[in-house]
């Protein structure tokens, strides 16, 4: 365990430990940019110099070892005046429009210069080419603003495996972009906005809506309905300076309400809903398989995430057939508020709006797909993501945090625990869980607080087994039968998963995959800056909400209950199958 | 025989052949670490030039991000997704070269095939770039034609080393 000092503070770390990681135990903050804790460390910007007594050089604090009686200066003159002609090169070649910048008091590099006290930019010359790509509906990216940290790259290959971005050009061409420069929407991008959530200037930002949405709410000809995301309500807080994992359920719905939006609904009732869709769907799946013996394709995965559909569209079309049928819950509330609602209110699906709030910037890109139009007219017209729908409420003078607290609109506001853990990792499958095992066996699930230990938490893939026993005489045949199950976040997980079902070297019957790390909650749309310990501030938060409901299993929603009688007849109904379920299509590989 | 020019095209191979050789290329390179440079090199030996379609086959046989591949090959100046002449002619600019004159040795060529940096003859015949560096900085300023270094170029000589490259083509024409 090697001893040094840092700023003269004494400290003990382990062998191999960084020089940033041993400052971080002393209390010392050294600046950074291209820095990714648990990500990235690559030295790359220069901005963490530091100076070490004795090296001839200053060394990046991010990449460089400690050793044993290292004497570090983190804010010796040296140092400071390194890291302030670092900044200054990065803003003589930035676009440096702060005022009209979505990312204006929400920018690392801003920040740091403002951290770093330069008040002028010494350094004037030639700027680099500016290309700006809006062509895909989730985000759009203006290489003017890249400052070449290349953190989007890290989290797109190795977080994701999905290899979407990378260097191009050489030197001062550099571009970070798709091959060769093309656009987004050519290559293949799943428009996670992954990238963007890490993104420390404005160079990748989601599509902003916040216009189109408010026009809609001044059309006196249009009824403009809004859902939320399970995600959003431990998470909007952030953008008015709460604490992480603060719900803020009640509030939001308060602060929609103000914004003119005539009813409230909440996409957990869509949540339920997809329960009732997708557990029906597996049950079938398995009887077609053990009982009628038909060659139908398990295990079976989850398909409420379009990022996850995306990629296994590109990169695995041949497993398209395992994918439940099953439409995400904002597109099902899509379908069910322009038709069921639309029926109710006594007013044509055209006349409907409805916005979606979702933590996600692929939900943009899941809404234009051609299938989502089962009303007859586009299922789900705008969706904000939780970052827009903060700036949205700012930007009608709302006071957020002493807002007081209201409740969701029937018949499309009631939700259960089940639906509000689909936002995040685990959630979706025990959701599921708690449904079947009771329509299998007729009893509850028997776990501690309805709760599947082992597929909570951060764990990249996750698994566990569940034995039917004592099963009702219809589910007679499962009797006995283990049910396998398996989850993973980050795409990459999800390819490490998919390979190993591929080799054989497991057999599951049902697997969650969401296409972001800790699920939803951590969406390319949730207010930044998103690092492990607010995944599991947000994931607690949301456990909280799932136990403090009276109802906490998505086949017990009495509005649910209602819909079927109503509307939909039963799970897997042909009307269901016509507006609820859906189809993949094969994408290339390159 | 380096492994590149092992691999240098018949010209009137088809773009299917060719691509079926280069299958053969990747699967004998897959397995090997750093194997997309040399990949890359073969290829182009084999087409003249990288053409997407070698470049997507590289990227899915060798299991690369297509991202990465053309992130490669743009960073190179050696690689070129043209269409190139049949000779390549390319000229250090490396710090040695560049100071003993080779800025007037690319403005000598320029001049004489009315071409720029880039570019290649109506005739075909060439095709101009520019490199950094060849190790052959002790006899700068140098060039590259094809695969031949020619050291201690002047601008005088631009025609004289041109034109042993026109003599072969009308040898081979033959």
């Amino acid at each position: 365990m090697p001893k040094l000092t840092i700023d003269g503070i004494p400290v003990e770390v382990p062998d191999g430990t960084t020089i940033i990681q041993a400052a971080k135990q002393a209390g010392v903050k050294i600046p950074t940019l291209c820095y990714l804790e648990e990500v990235q460390a690559i030295g790359a910007c220069r901005v963490c110099v530091v100076e070490v007594e004795g090296a001839r050089t200053l060394v990046a604090s991010c990449v460089a070892p400690v050793a044993e009686g290292m004497k570090i200066h983190t804010h010796s003159k040296r140092a400071r005046e390194a890291r302030k002609t670092v900044v200054e090169l990065l803003l003589s070649d930035h676009d440096g429009d702060c005022q009209i910048c979505v990312r204006n008091e929400d920018c690392e590099l801003q920040d740091l210069a403002r951290t770093l006290g330069i008040k002028e930019v010494r350094y004037q010359g030639e700027k680099s080419k500016r290309i700006v790509d809006e062509s895909t509906p989730a985000v759009v990216r203006d290489t003017s603003k890249c400052v070449l940290c290349r953190r989007c790259i890290t989290v797109c290959n190795e977080v994701q495996g999905v290899g979407g971005l990378f260097p191009q050009n050489r030197g001062f061409e550099t571009v970070i972009g798709p091959a060769f420069c093309s656009d987004l929407d050519d290559v293949v991008c799943v428009q996670c906005g992954q990238c963007g959530a890490v993104c420390p200037v404005g160079a990748i930002v989601e599509r902003d809506q916040i216009s189109d949405v408010f026009s809609a709410l001044d059309d006196p000809t249009k009824t403009v309905v809004v859902q939320t995301a399970p995600a959003i309500r431990a998470a909007l807080g952030e953008c008015f300076g709460l604490p992480p994992g603060t719900l803020v359920t009640g509030k939001m719905v308060t602060a929609l309400r103000r914004l003119g939006f005539h009813a409230v609904f909440d996409t957990n009732f869509a949540a339920d809903l997809c329960i009732m869709e997708e557990g029906t769907e597996l049950l079938t799946r398995l009887k077609k398989k053990l009982v009628d013996g038909e060659d139908i394709a398990l295990p079976m995965f989850t398909s409420c995430s379009p990022g996850w559909i995306k990629f296994l569209e590109h990169f695995y079309p041949d497993m398209i057939p395992n994918v439940s049928t099953c439409k995400s819950p904002q597109q099902m509330f899509g379908a069910i508020a322009k038709t069921y609602y639309a029926k109710k209110i006594g007013k044509k699906p055209e006349d409907i709006v409805v916005v979606s709030i979702m933590p996600c910037t692929a939900k943009k890109y899941e809404h234009q797909r051609p299938e989502m139009n089962s009303s007859g007219v586009r299922d789900v017209d705008y969706v904000l993501t939780t970052r827009e729908l903060g700036r949205m409420i700012k930007q009608a003078g709302i006071d957020f945090v002493n807002l007081p607290d209201d409740k969701q609109d029937s018949p499309l506001g009631l939700s259960t625990g089940a639906a509000d853990i689909f936002a995040n990792t685990g959630g979706v499958m025990e959701a599921a869980i708690r449904t079947v095992y009771e329509i299998v066996t007729g009893r509850e699930l028997p776990f501690d607080g309805l709760h599947v230990t082992p597929i909570e938490g951060l764990e990249g893939i996750k698994e566990a087994s569940l034995k039917l026993e004592q099963c009702v005489p219809e589910w007679a045949f499962l009797e006995g039968a283990t049910v396998n199950i398996a989850v993973a976040h980050g795409l990459g997980n999800a390819r490490a998963l998919i390979e190993r079902v591929r080799s054989g070297e497991k057999t599951y019957h049902f697997i969650e995959i969401m296409t972001c790390p800790g699920g939803c909650i951590g969406g390319g749309g949730q207010p930044r800056f998103t690092d492990n310990s607010v995944r599991l501030a947000r994931i607690q938060a949301i456990y909280k909400e799932d136990e403090g409901k009276q109802l906490r299993k998505s086949h017990v929603n009495p509005d649910i209950q209602k819909l079927y009688e109503e509307f939909l007849g039963h799970p897997n109904s042909e009307v269901s199958h016509h507006l609820l379920h859906t189809h993949y299509h094969a994408r290339t590989k390159v | 025989m380096n492994e590149e020019s092992k691999h240098v095209c018949m010209e009137e191979a088809s773009e299917e052949e060719l691509l079926a050789r280069l299958d053969e290329v990747i699967a004998e390179y897959k397995d090997k670490p750093g194997a997309l440079i040399p990949v890359l090199q073969i290829a182009q030996a084999m087409f003249g030039y990288l053409p997407e379609s070698a470049l997507k086959k590289i990227s899915l046989g060798l299991n690369k991000p297509y991202s990465e591949v053309a992130g490669v090959v743009t960073f190179y100046s050696f690689f070129s997704t043209q269409p190139r002449g049949k000779h390549m002619i390319r000229v250090c600019l490396g710090t040695a070269c560049y100071v003993r004159g080779g800025k007037q040795v690319l403005s000598a060529i320029r001049d004489k095939l009315h071409i720029d940096v880039g570019e290649t003859t109506k005739d075909k015949m060439f095709s101009l770039e520019v490199a950094r560096c060849f190790g052959a900085c002790g006899l700068a300023p140098a060039i590259m034609v094809d695969n031949d270094v020619h050291q201690r170029v002047k601008p005088a000589r631009i025609q004289a080393i041109l034109d042993q490259y026109l003599d072969k083509n009308i040898e081979t024409n033959k």
